[in-house]
C-alpha cells in the first residue's frame, strides 16, 4: 500500500502547477502527470492508474505505458512525496 | 481584543539598496497593522537611505551617526529625535548597531524610548564563533566549524571537512570554495572586512530555509514563519521567497528560542538535507539576532511579528502565541525607481531629520 499522505497536501491547479507547502517546492505537470497524481491522491494502486490512462489517452498499456508510470512514481519518491 | 497603538516608533535600517537593511519591512510590516494608529519614524546613516523616501511609510526620518562614533553619539541623536518627535519605542534591525543599543537599553528607557531585545550574552550565544556551541547546548545540527586567526590552519581543516567548505567573516558574508587555494584567499578577503577570526565551516548541502521568530524573553516562542529562498542574487540574498508550512522548521526555531530565554527577533538559517523528516536532516547555518530584510512577508503571510516587537518594546501586551501563518504566500523584491521631491533629501541632509512624511502615492 503506498503512502500518500505527503500527496495530499500539495496544492494542484488545473494548469498542473502543484506547490509543496512543506518544502516550498514547485512542480509543472502535464496532463498526464496531473493524471497521474490525482489518481495517486484518490488512493488508486499503480496497475490502476496505467489501466486508466490507457482507456483514457486510447494507449497500449503494453507499450512504454507502465514503464512511465514506475518513473513517474519513482521521481515521486525521490521528492519524498509518495513513500 | 487588540488595544490600539497610538505611540510613536523608530525603526532604523532605511538601507533598502541591493543588500537591503530590514527597516522598509518592518515599517511596512508596523504599517499594515489595523491596530497601528501612532507614527513610524525611520532611521538610517544615510540621507539618501531609499526607505527615507518610499511612498507613505513614514511619518519622518532622521539621519544616526555611525556606531564607530560611540555610544554617546548615538544616545545624543536618540534624545535630539525623541524630542522631535516623541518617540516611544526602538526597534534596531542592523547587526552592526545591534551591540551598541542593547548597551544602551537602560539609558534609553530613562529617555522614554522602550526596546525589545536581546542580552548581549544571548547575542554572543549565537554568534558565528559560538554557534557550536550552542548546536550542542540546545541539541540542534550546526556543520562542524572551526574560528582561525589566521591561514596556518586552512590545510588542517580542509582535510578535516573535505572540499567544498564555507568561508565566513566574522559579521557578514559567505563564500563555497572548492580549494584551498581559493579557501586562504577567500580568508585574506573576509580578514581585511570584517577583521579575524575567520570560519571555516563544513559544506551543507540541501535546500535553504530561514524561519523568523520572536521570542518572549521567558523561553516562549510568540511566532515563527518558515521561508524557502526562490531566487538569490549574487551575494546571496532572497530576491523572491515562499512561507512554508514545515513544523520541523518551527521545531527547530522554538528549540533554539527556548534555550537562549531569547528576547526580540531572530533570523534562523537553516540547510535542509535528506528528506527533511526529522530535526537531524536540519542543519543550523547561521542566526541572525534581528529582523531579516524578507520579514514583510510574515505579516503577509498572517503573522506580524514587527508589529508584535513594537508592541512589547511599548510595554504592552500581546499574545503568548499567534494562530498559524498561510504556507505559498509569495515575496518578489522589486527594484524601482521612487520619486521624491528634492525638499525632503534638503531637510536630511541639512538637519539630520525629515518632519514630513512622503506622501507621492501618484509617483
Amino acid at each position: 500500500m503506498l503512502d500518500t499522505s505527503r500527496l495530499r497536501d500539495l496544492a494542484i491547479n488545473e494548469s498542473g502547477f502543484a506547490f509543496d507547502p512543506t518544502t516550498g517546492h514547485t512542480y509543472n505537470l502535464n496532463v498526464t502527470g496531473l493524471f497521474i497524481l490525482h489518481a495517486l491522491k484518490d488512493g488508486t494502486e499503480l496497475e490502476r492508474i496505467v489501466a486508466g490512462l490507457s482507456e483514457t489517452f486510447d494507449t497500449d498499456p503494453e507499450s512504454d505505458l507502465t514503464r512511465d508510470v514506475g518513473e513517474f512514481a519513482r521521481q515521486l519518491r525521490e521528492q519524498g512525496l509518495l513513500r | 481584543m487588540t488595544s490600539v497603538v497610538t505611540e510613536t516608533i523608530s525603526v532604523t535600517g532605511m538601507n533598502a539598496n541591493d543588500n537591503p537593511g530590514p527597516g522598509v519591512g518592518v515599517a511596512r510590516a508596523v504599517r499594515l497593522d489595523p491596530h497601528f494608529k501612532g507614527k513610524i519614524i525611520g532611521l538610517g546613516y544615510d540621507a539618501l537611505d531609499p526607505g527615507f523616501y518610499m511612498a507613505n511609510l513614514l511619518d519622518g526620518g532622521g539621519v544616526l551617526p555611525y556606531p564607530s562614533n560611540g555610544s554617546d553619539a548615538f544616545l545624543g541623536r536618540m534624545r535630539t529625535l525623541q524630542h522631535q518627535f516623541g518617540i516611544r519605542a526602538l526597534i534596531p534591525t542592523l547587526d552592526s548597531e545591534l551591540r551598541a543599543v542593547v548597551a544602551l537599553e537602560r539609558d534609553l528607557e530613562y529617555e522614554g524610548i522602550g526596546t525589545f531585545l536581546p542580552s548581549l550574552e544571548a547575542i554572543e550565544r549565537v554568534s558565528k564563533p559560538q554557534l557550536p556551541a550552542l548546536g550542542k547546548a540546545a541539541s540542534v545540527r550546526i556543520p562542524a566549524s572551526e574560528s582561525i586567526q589566521s591561514t596556518d590552519g586552512i590545510p588542517r581543516i580542509v582535510k578535516r571537512f573535505g572540499l567544498p567548505v564555507v568561508v565566513k567573516g566574522v559579521y557578514y558574508g559567505a563564500t563555497i570554495v572548492e580549494s584551498e587555494a581559493s579557501a586562504i584567499a577567500a580568508f585574506r578577503h573576509f580578514e581585511a572586512t570584517w577583521g579575524v577570526p575567520v570560519i571555516v565551516q563544513e559544506h551543507v548541502a540541501g535546500d535553504e530555509y530561514n524561519v523568523c521568530a520572536l521570542g518572549d524573553g521567558f523561553g516562549n516562542m510568540i511566532g515563527a514563519v518558515a521561508m524557502r529562498k526562490l531566487v538569490l542574487t549574487d551575494k546571496g540574498k532572497g530576491w523572491a521567497g515562499v512561507t512554508v508550512a514545515n513544523p520541523l522548521l518551527l521545531a527547530l526555531a522554538e528549540r533554539i528560542i527556548a534555550a537562549l530565554k531569547w528576547r526580540g527577533p531572530m533570523e534562523v538559517e537553516v540547510m535542509m538535507t535528506g528528506r527533511g523528516e526529522s530535526l537531524d536532516d536540519l542543519a543550523v547555518i547561521e542566526i541572525n539576532p534581528r529582523f531579516p530584510a524578507w520579514v514583510f512577508l510574515t505579516a503577509a503571510a498572517g503573522q506580524n511579528l514587527p508589529s508584535m516587537c513594537a508592541r512589547l518594546a511599548l510595554g504592552l501586551p500581546v499574545p503568548d502565541k499567534l494562530p498559524p501563518y498561510t504556507a505559498g504566500r509569495m515575496f518578489v523584491r522589486i527594484a524601482l525607481d521612487q520619486i521624491a521631491d528634492v525638499a525632503a533629501f534638503g531637510q536630511l541632509s541639512a538637519t539630520g531629520i525629515m518632519i514630513s512624511s512622503i506622501n507621492n502615492t501618484a509617483l
